[in-house]
C-alpha cells in the first residue's frame, strides 16, 4: 500500500498548506494543528521545517495501545485505519507514538495520518509524496 | 470562527486584567484595517500622546483569515511615536493564523507593565510575564529564548522587539516570527513603551468548516490561480528584489541619498545577483503557497585559522534599497550584513537606511561631524554602517537620539532639509515621479503600498491632477479592502471585489458580501479622520528640495505640476478627514 511519505522537507518553506489541506479535507475542519501531518520548525524559523507525521511503524504500536480497536494495522505496509465511531477518546494512541505524530483536540479527539494523501497536490514545493514504503523519489526533478 | 460580531481580546498590562468584549460592525468594518479603525476610536484617544499607557497598541485580523489562502496578514494600528498621529502596519508571518486559532479578531493592548515583561495569550491561556532578563537583548536572541520559555512550536507566534523599541526609536519595527515586521512608523517604540518586550499568541484551537460545497469550490478555484498561474510567479522567483535592476534601468532606484537614480554598480545587488550567489531558500507565511520570503546566506570570517559563523538574513527590494543603492552599497553580501544589524537592533530597515543616507551627506557636507556620527560614514563602506545602525538602536548619543526620531528632525536640528529623502517617512525606495513622491508624501500609511503611484509613475501617463488624485482615493479604497480581509497585497490581483465577495459568501458574510462596495470608503474616511484628530496636516506636508533634482527616465522633476497635484491630494485628504 502506498504510504504518505515526507520525502523532501529540506524543499519545505513553512506554509503550512498541508496541514490546513487536511484538517480541511479529511476532517472537516479550519486548523493548522487537529491535522495528520503539521509542521514545525526545527529549532526556529532560521532552521529550516520539520513534519510532524506518521512513519508507518509496521506494526503500529498505536493501534497495539488502543483498547477499543478504534485503531488497526492497514493490510499492509504500516500505518493505521480509524474508526471514530469506536474511540473513547482516551489518549493511549498518542502517548504510544514514538515520534509523537498524534494529537488531541480540545474534546480530546485523535488526529493521525491515515496515508490518504489528499495533502500531497497542495505542497506548492513537492516536499511530500505517495510512494510504496522504501520507494520515495529522493531526487524527482533537475532544475532548470 | 465565523461569527457576525468581532470577538476582541482586551488586556490592560497595568492590571494584568483581560477581558473579552464583542463588538458589533462587521457588516460596516469587515476586519482588519476596518476593525482596527473601529477599535482605535473606541479604545484610543487621538489628542492624548502615543506614550500614554492608556493608548492602544491593536492587533486586527478580517473574516478571510486562515480560510482562503494569502489570507495571511494582521494590521496593527497605533498611535505613531514618528508623527505622533493615527496610523498602521501590516504582517504575516505566523501571527495571523495565530490570532484566527487562538479564537481572536483582535487583541488590544493597554497600559503598561511595572516591569519589562512577556504577554502570551491562546484560545485557553493569558498570562503576563515578568521578563526584565530579556529587556536588552537583540531580536534574535529574544526570540530564541521565548521559544523556548514557551510552549506552541508550530502553531504560535512570536513578536518582539530590540533595542530600537525599548529606547523609544520613532521606527522601530516589530519582529513577527524572525523573517517578517511590523515595519514602519514605530509600532516597536509603542511595545517598548508599555514595557512589553514580546506577545506570543498560542493558535491552538480549532474550528469546523462552513456547511455546504461553496467553500471547497472557491478555495480550490483560488488555491488553483494562486499556484498554477503565473500571477504570482515573480514574487517567488526572484522576489521583490526583481525590481531593482530593473527600477536602475528607469533612472528611479535611489543612490547615495537620491544623488543620482542609477548606477553601473547595479550588477552587484540585483535580483539575479542575490539569487545567483546569496540565495539559500524560501519561506513562507503561514497560509501562504507562494513562499515570497527569500532568504540569503552570509558566512563571515571572524577570527584566524579559519573561524566562520554562518547568518540567514532575509531580504526583498526595499531593504536592498535602502541599505544598498542608498547607502552606495554594490555588494550584496555587504547588503546581507547590514540588514542582519538592523534586524537585531529591531530597526526598520528603510527608514534606517535613509537616514544613514542622510548622515553621510551631511557629514560630507560638513553639518555634522564625527564628533557626532562616532564612526566614519562613506557611501559604499559597509563597517562605519554597521557600527551606525548600533548606534541608533540603542541612542548612543544626542545626534543617534535625535536620527532615532526621524530623519527630518535630525535635519531640521543640522540644517540639512534640504536633502532629507523624506516622504511623510523616510522614503521607499521609488524615484520614479511626481505622482509617487506626492502619493507616500501624503497618503495614510506613507508608504509604497498605499497607491500604485509608483506604477504609474513607471509609464507615460497625463498630467491631470484631479484625474491622478481620484485614482489615489479610489485605488486607496480597493486597497483597504483587502486589508481588511486580511489578504496580502500582493495578492490584489487574485483577489478582486468578485473573489472577496464569492469568499465571503462562501463562510456565510452574505451581508459582508454585500456591502463589500461601500465598505472601502467607509473605513477609509474613517481612517483619515482618526489621522485628523491626532493632528494631521496635509496641506504642510512639503516635499524636500532633493526631489526637485531628481532626474527620471522621464527627464527633470516637473516641480510645477509636482506642487499641483500635492496641493490637489491635499485638499482631497482634508475632504476625505472631514467630521461626518
Amino acid at each position: 500500500m502506498k504510504t504518505l511519505i515526507a520525502a523532501r522537507m529540506e524543499r519545505c518553506i513553512g506554509c503550512q498548506s498541508c496541514s490546513l489541506a487536511c484538517a480541511r479535507l479529511v476532517h472537516k475542519r479550519l486548523s493548522w494543528f487537529t491535522a495528520g501531518i503539521r509542521i514545525g520548525s526545527s529549532g526556529g524559523i532560521s532552521t529550516g521545517f520539520e513534519a510532524r507525521v506518521c512513519l508507518a511503524c509496521d506494526p503500529p504500536p498505536c493501534a497495539e495501545a488502543c483498547p477499543t480497536g478504534a485503531l488497526t494495522p492497514r493490510k499492509s505496509d504500516g500505518g493505521v485505519k480509524q474508526d471514530r465511531g469506536l474511540c473513547i477518546r482516551c489518549g493511549k494512541c498518542v502517548a504510544a507514538c514514538p515520534v509523537g505524530a498524534i494529537v488531541q483536540d480540545e474534546l480530546d479527539n485523535p488526529y493521525m495520518c491515515l496515508h490518504c494523501g489528499r495533502c500531497v497536490p497542495y505542497c506548492p514545493h513537492d516536499c511530500l509524496e505517495m510512494a510504496e514504503k522504501g520507494q520515495a523519489h529522493v531526487v524527482q526533478e533537475v532544475a532548470e | 470562527m465565523i461569527r457576525p460580531h468581532f470577538r476582541v481580546l482586551l488586556v490592560d498590562l497595568t492590571t494584568r486584567k483581560t477581558h473579552i468584549e464583542n463588538v458589533p460592525g462587521r457588516e460596516i468594518w469587515l476586519g482588519g484595517s476596518g476593525l482596527a479603525a473601529l477599535l482605535y476610536e473606541k479604545y484610543g484617544d487621538p489628542a492624548a500622546p502615543w506614550s500614554d499607557p492608556a493608548q492602544p497598541l491593536i492587533f486586527a485580523i478580517g473574516p478571510l483569515t486562515g480560510y482562503f489562502p494569502l489570507m495571511s496578514k494582521t494590521v496593527c494600528s497605533f498611535l505613531s511615536p514618528y508623527h505622533g498621529q493615527y496610523t498602521e502596519s501590516h504582517a504575516g508571518g505566523r501571527s495571523a493564523l495565530a490570532l484566527r486559532f487562538a479564537d481572536m479578531d483582535a487583541l488590544v493592548v493597554t497600559g503598561k507593565a511595572a516591569r519589562p515583561c512577556v504577554l502570551c495569550v491562546g484560545a485557553k491561556n493569558m498570562e503576563i510575564m515578568d521578563a526584565p532578563f530579556l529587556w536588552g537583548k537583540d531580536v534574535f536572541t529574544t526570540g530564541k529564548m521565548i521559544r523556548n520559555m514557551l510552549p506552541g512550536s508550530g502553531t504560535r507566534s512570536i513578536m518582539r522587539i530590540g533595542p530600537a523599541g525599548e529606547t523609544g526609536c520613532a521606527y522601530a519595527c516589530i519582529n513577527v516570527d524572525t523573517y517578517r515586521h511590523f515595519g514602519r512608523m514605530g509600532s516597536g517604540a509603542v511595545m517598548g513603551s508599555k514595557n512589553l518586550k514580546a506577545i506570543a499568541i498560542q493558535g491552538d484551537s480549532s474550528f469546523p468548516l462552513p456547511e455546504g460545497k461553496e467553500y471547497a469550490k472557491v478555495f480550490k478555484e483560488i488555491y488553483e490561480q494562486l499556484t498554477e498561474t503565473t500571477m504570482m510567479s515573480k514574487y517567488h522567483d526572484l522576489g521583490t528584489a526583481g525590481n531593482v535592476a530593473a527600477l536602475n534601468e528607469l533612472k528611479s532606484l535611489p543612490w547615495r541619498n537620491l544623488q543620482a537614480t542609477t548606477d553601473p554598480g547595479i550588477d552587484g545587488i540585483s535580483g539575479e545577483r542575490f539569487a545567483k550567489d546569496m540565495l539559500l531558500r524560501n519561506t513562507a507565511c503561514a497560509g501562504c503557497p507562494v513562499g515570497c520570503i527569500h532568504i540569503g546566506f552570509l558566512r563571515e570570517k571572524f577570527m584566524a585559522d579559519n573561524r566562520y559563523l554562518y547568518r540567514q538574513v532575509a531580504y526583498d527590494y526595499e531593504p536592498i534599497f535602502s541599505l544598498g543603492s542608498m547607502l552606495g552599497m554594490t555588494d550584496g553580501f555587504g547588503v546581507l550584513g547590514l540588514m542582519d544589524c538592523v534586524e537585531r537592533e529591531g530597526l526598520d530597515c528603510m527608514s534606517s537606511g535613509v537616514a544613514l543616507a542622510w548622515a553621510t551627506e551631511a557629514l560630507q557636507k560638513g553639518h555634522v561631524t564625527e564628533t557626532e556620527t562616532l564612526t566614519p560614514l562613506h557611501f559604499g563602506e559597509a563597517e562605519g554602517y554597521k557600527t551606525a545602525i548600533h548606534h541608533l538602536g540603542v541612542g548612543t548619543n544626542e545626534f543617534y537620539r535625535r536620527l532615532a526620531q526621524g530623519t527630518m528632525k535630525a535635519a531640521k536640528h543640522y540644517r540639512g532639509e534640504d536633502y532629507a529623502c523624506v516622504l511623510g517617512q523616510e522614503m521607499a525606495g521609488y524615484a520614479t515621479g511626481e505622482t509617487f513622491f506626492v502619493s507616500e508624501s501624503l497618503s495614510f500609511r506613507h508608504s509604497h503600498l498605499d497607491s500604485s503611484a509608483y506604477s504609474a509613475d513607471q509609464k507615460p501617463q497625463e498630467k491631470d491632477a484631479p484625474k491622478i488624485v481620484a485614482g489615489f482615493v479610489k485605488d486607496e479604497a480597493s486597497r483597504t479592502v483587502l486589508t481588511s480581509m486580511v489578504g496580502c497585497l500582493f495578492a490584489r490581483a487574485v483577489y478582486s471585489t468578485e473573489r472577496l465577495q464569492q469568499a465571503l459568501n462562501a463562510l456565510g458574510y452574505a451581508d459582508v458580501a454585500a456591502g463589500l462596495d461601500t465598505a472601502g470608503g467607509a473605513i477609509q474616511r474613517l481612517r483619515w479622520r482618526l489621522r485628523m484628530r491626532s493632528g494631521y496636516a496635509p496641506m504642510q506636508a512639503k516635499i524636500p528640495k532633493r526631489y526637485a533634482e531628481v532626474v527620471t527616465w522621464k527627464g527633470p522633476i516637473d516641480t510645477q505640476f509636482m506642487e499641483t497635484l500635492r496641493q490637489a491630494y491635499a485638499a482631497k485628504i482634508m475632504e476625505m478627514g472631514q467630521e461626518e
